[in-house]
């Protein structure tokens, strides 16, 4: 359904070609913003009081084309209205889109998270670093293609027993 | 009163049926043997809690389950007064140099217990982000089974352990590489 807000009315009207309302299944209205005119769209919302940004969320769509997806929880206070920004990413290869972490500073971490799990770049980011797994990690392992056991896949005959340094198993050869 | 009575009065001695007993004044053990005692008496754990299996070595202490019994009810938040390591729960890849700073922070002896499925062997989280098994950079000395384990359970992992430490099976403390 389409809630009819005027605040996405408005918002469309704003930025003709880069915002479309899409249909939503609970009462928070939901739009789909062009990844070139995001953080325009931001700016504007924030001016127009949507001061909180709740959470930024990866999706990884595999294999629907375009693949990867980011989703922005705005929250205005204290009128309470919610939007969600729903941003897809047409280049596969190397998805990225503009930081928001210069108007929300909650977006720093949220999107560090979600590079650190999709490796969705966000550009202008200040630090964007590793924050849920170790520094030195290889891949992006919420992606779909990427193994559930991560690098362990690689050697999977392996018993965890038969790694143990402590107490080493020795197997009887014959 | 006989004279040998009257000396075991002066000196302290114990006499039964005309027999020297005990002397109370001292006892005869082996410098080893005591050490031993001495180690198993007092285990002090480390507080140290990774998982859900946390909630239930928490229990320990309570008046419940009263882990005082067996002389480990000091909970050490310093790894430097800690004998006993419970890794309760499951260990993921960052938290591996946590773990071992924690571990190489400890005094000799030192102990470790797997507590429960995950610290195990990784449990049903057989994922990337979790170590198979904390015995993989850890020297593990006793494996408690459990999703979670009892602290019943625990409790007689502590009592292995003494008994273990008592005839000399473990000795604690291993160079982390």
């Amino acid at each position: 359904m389409n809630l009819e807000s005027s605040e996405v009315k408005a918002l469309a009207a704003a930025f003709e070609g880069a915002v479309k309302e899409l249909p939503t299944p609970y009462d928070i209205p939901q739009v789909e913003v062009a990844a070139s005119k995001l953080h325009a769209v931001c700016a504007w919302l924030k001016e127009r009081g949507f001061n909180l940004l709740l959470d930024i969320g990866g999706v990884d769509y595999l294999p629907r084309a375009p693949r990867f997806e980011v989703v922005y929880h705005l929250l205005a206070v204290p009128s309470m209205q919610r939007l969600r920004l729903r941003v897809m990413l047409p280049d596969e290869e190397h998805p990225k889109v503009a930081s928001v972490s210069d108007l929300w500073q909650s977006a720093n971490p949220a999107e560090r998270e979600v590079w650190d799990q999709f490796g969705i770049v966000f550009t202008g980011h200040p630090n964007l670093t590793r924050i849920l797994n170790p520094d030195d990690w290889e891949g992006y392992p919420l992606r779909r293609d990427y193994p559930l056991r991560g690098p362990r896949a690689l050697h999977s005959e392996e018993a965890p027993a038969d790694r143990n340094r402590f107490h080493p198993i020795h197997f009887d050869e014959n | 009163m006989s004279p040998l009575e009257a000396m075991a009065r002066d000196r302290k001695i114990d006499v039964r049926d005309g027999q020297v007993v005990a002397n109370d004044q001292y006892m005869i053990t082996t410098v080893d043997k005591f050490v031993r005692w001495a180690q198993k008496s007092s285990i002090w754990p480390l507080t140290f809690g990774l998982a859900c299996c946390a909630i239930e070595m928490m229990n320990l202490v309570s008046a419940r389950y009263d882990l005082a019994r067996f002389g480990s009810e000091a909970f050490r938040a310093s790894p430097r007064q800690a004998d006993l390591m419970f890794v309760s729960g499951r260990v993921s890849n960052k938290m591996v140099p946590v773990i071992k700073q924690v571990y190489e922070q400890m005094a000799e002896p030192k102990w470790v217990v797997a507590m429960g499925a995950c610290a195990s062997s990784g449990g049903v989280f057989d994922n990337y982000a979790i170590v198979q098994g904390v015995d993989q950079v850890l020297p593990v000395d006793i494996y408690v089974p459990g999703c979670p384990p009892t602290p019943e359970a625990v409790i007689d992992a502590i009592i292995k352990l003494k008994e273990a430490i008592s005839k000399g099976f473990v000795k604690g403390g291993a160079t982390l590489s």
